[in-house]
């Protein structure tokens, strides 16, 4: 086993893609993510990688685009202000079909909002930010640990499906520190034989693009765009499940909310309350089968946001209304303490006896 | 068993410095930990704080609201954080910097005159380490790692840091008022 290091949420990410093989970086700093930005600078140009600092966040998702076409590891980081800015070079991409690593460490909005963590930009990373049909595979890692877990599984992710990735953290997540075993090197992928290339005079040209100026033939790019988008929702939906198994209450959390739910979900339960968590680890596919199976067993479900209720659509499409879904929730920065939730889950037990 | 700390103070007295120097304390010993600085424009001169648990257990929520131990290097600390600690836990006072006492009778407080012990010392700017000495020394954590911990924690660039951070901890350890 390696060695454990310490290390901000924000170092592990740059070293787990570094680690995946990743060696093409395009950013523009903001906080609460820079320091991917600063270790990508540290260490790139030491093992013949490229770091650059854009003009702009739309200039560096620009970049993405153009190294993602010829199927190099890419990716860019940001926070929320600036991955809106990246919106519409995001969905280029995934017009595009390309494989791209997108991270958004995010904070509170709308508009520049403030630096303090936030998990607002729910819609915005779940739903398709920029125009268009389109979907990203959405990674919310809870740890310092999974941060630099799931940095190689994005890419894979994205690779093996041709689509971006997001990795959804928040400001907390990117700058606390924790124990992390990181990854060993291991480049874990799949033919591109759609990259370009250079075609040696041996095949005939590959074409990267998203404008298909026939309605047939774009429908139909959609079409198949979906179908493949279904095999990822059969096959990709991951979670976590916490002390579910008599569970009469669920509390539905992820990232930084899951862990302080963690800690009400273990106090409840030295109340006697029967309360368990389903934490999704992917937002996009969201875990419905789960949640769904959940509503059959389950009173209510409490949904813990750093939004004003975002996910909670999502539970409630999950688990066709069967059940209700209660809103526990800080916004703009601030983070519900364990209490809180605890307060919520007494609160919804008492509601429904 | 869980400690949370809170140590707070103003950018530049080395508050997240003195946390890392804990969490990586904890990593040695094989603990769950997780460090949490405050990250805003306090880092810049107002007042900036650092959460740091150690624990048996996987550390649930990183942010520390009530903590056992609580580090006050500044007045606007002591006075935002003073009712939040567990009762039964400890206050660590910089008595150069905050004249007032500890209005709790629930806790034990701990005056250490940090900074003026570290004028003394002509190392002005350890009064962190001084106090983290002395938090050492009054709950019961290992003392025997302390050196390997700032191997980790003082940079290889600044390793003629690491006799005077070490004086600094020893200065806290012993001082008894």
């Amino acid at each position: 086993m390696a060695e454990k290091v310490l290390m901000k949420g924000n170092e592990a990410i740059a070293e787990a893609a570094i680690r995946a093989g990743c060696r093409h970086y395009f950013g523009y700093p903001i906080t609460p993510q820079t320091e991917v930005a600063a270790y990508m600078a540290k260490r790139m140009p030491k093992i013949g990688g490229t770091f650059l600092q854009a003009e702009s966040e739309i200039s560096a998702i620009n970049m993405v685009y153009g190294v993602a076409g010829t199927g190099k590891r890419v990716m860019t980081s940001s926070s929320s202000p600036g991955i809106s800015l990246k919106q519409e070079g995001i969905s280029y991409i995934a017009g595009a079909d390309l494989p791209a690593l997108i991270v958004n460490v995010q904070r509170g909005g709308p508009g520049l909002g403030g630096i303090q963590p936030s998990q607002s930009d729910y819609f915005q990373s779940t739903k398709g930010g920029g125009h268009g049909d389109y979907r990203l595979i959405v990674l919310a890692p809870e740890s310092v640990q999974e941060m630099a877990d799931m940095t190689a599984l994005a890419f894979e992710l994205a690779e093996k499906y041709r689509m971006p990735a997001m990795l959804l953290a928040d400001g907390t997540m990117g700058q606390m520190m924790e124990p992390v075993e990181l990854p060993e090197e291991n480049i874990n992928t799949v033919d591109m034989p759609w990259a370009v290339t250079g075609t040696e005079m041996k095949r005939e040209h590959n074409i990267i693009n998203s404008l298909y100026l026939k309605p047939e033939e774009l429908e139909q790019k959609n079409i198949e765009r979906y179908e493949r988008y279904k095999v990822i929702e059969a096959n990709e939906a991951r979670y976590e499940s916490f002390m579910m198994d008599d569970a009469e209450y669920c509390v539905v959390a992820f990232g930084i909310a899951a862990r302080v739910a963690k800690n009400a979900v273990v106090a409840a339960r030295k109340e006697g309350i029967k309360v368990g968590m389903i934490r999704p680890i992917t937002l996009w596919p969201f875990p419905k089968e789960a949640l769904c199976a959940a509503a059959d067993k389950v009173k209510a479900f409490i949904s813990v946001e750093l939004s004003m209720g975002q996910m909670i659509e999502d539970i409630r499409l999950a688990t066709e209304c069967k059940k209700p879904v209660e809103l526990c929730n800080r916004v703009g920065g601030m983070i519900p303490t364990p209490e809180e939730v605890l307060a919520k889950i007494r609160e919804v037990k008492g509601g429904s006896n | 068993m869980t400690t949370q700390l809170l140590l707070a103070g103003f950018g530049g007295q080395g508050i997240l410095f003195a946390g890392k120097f804990l969490a990586y304390k904890g990593l040695l010993e094989g603990r769950q930990l997780s460090w949490l600085p405050s990250y805003g424009p306090e880092m810049r001169g107002g007042t900036a704080n650092c959460s740091v648990i150690l624990s048996d257990d996987p550390v649930g929520s990183p942010i520390v609201s009530n903590p056992d131990i609580l580090v006050a290097m500044n007045l606007p600390s002591l006075d935002k954080y003073e009712d939040a600690v567990v009762p039964g836990g400890m206050i660590f006072v910089d008595s150069t910097l905050i004249e007032r006492k500890v209005k709790r009778d629930d806790v034990k407080v701990f005056y250490i005159p940090a900074t003026q012990l570290a004028q003394a010392m002509d190392a002005p700017t350890l009064a962190n380490m001084i106090i983290t000495g002395k938090l050492l020394s009054e709950s019961g954590m290992r003392t025997d790692n302390i050196e390997d911990s700032l191997k980790k924690v003082v940079s290889a660039k600044r390793a003629n840091l690491l006799e005077i951070n070490l004086k600094a901890i020893r200065c806290g350890m012993e001082y008894n008022a």
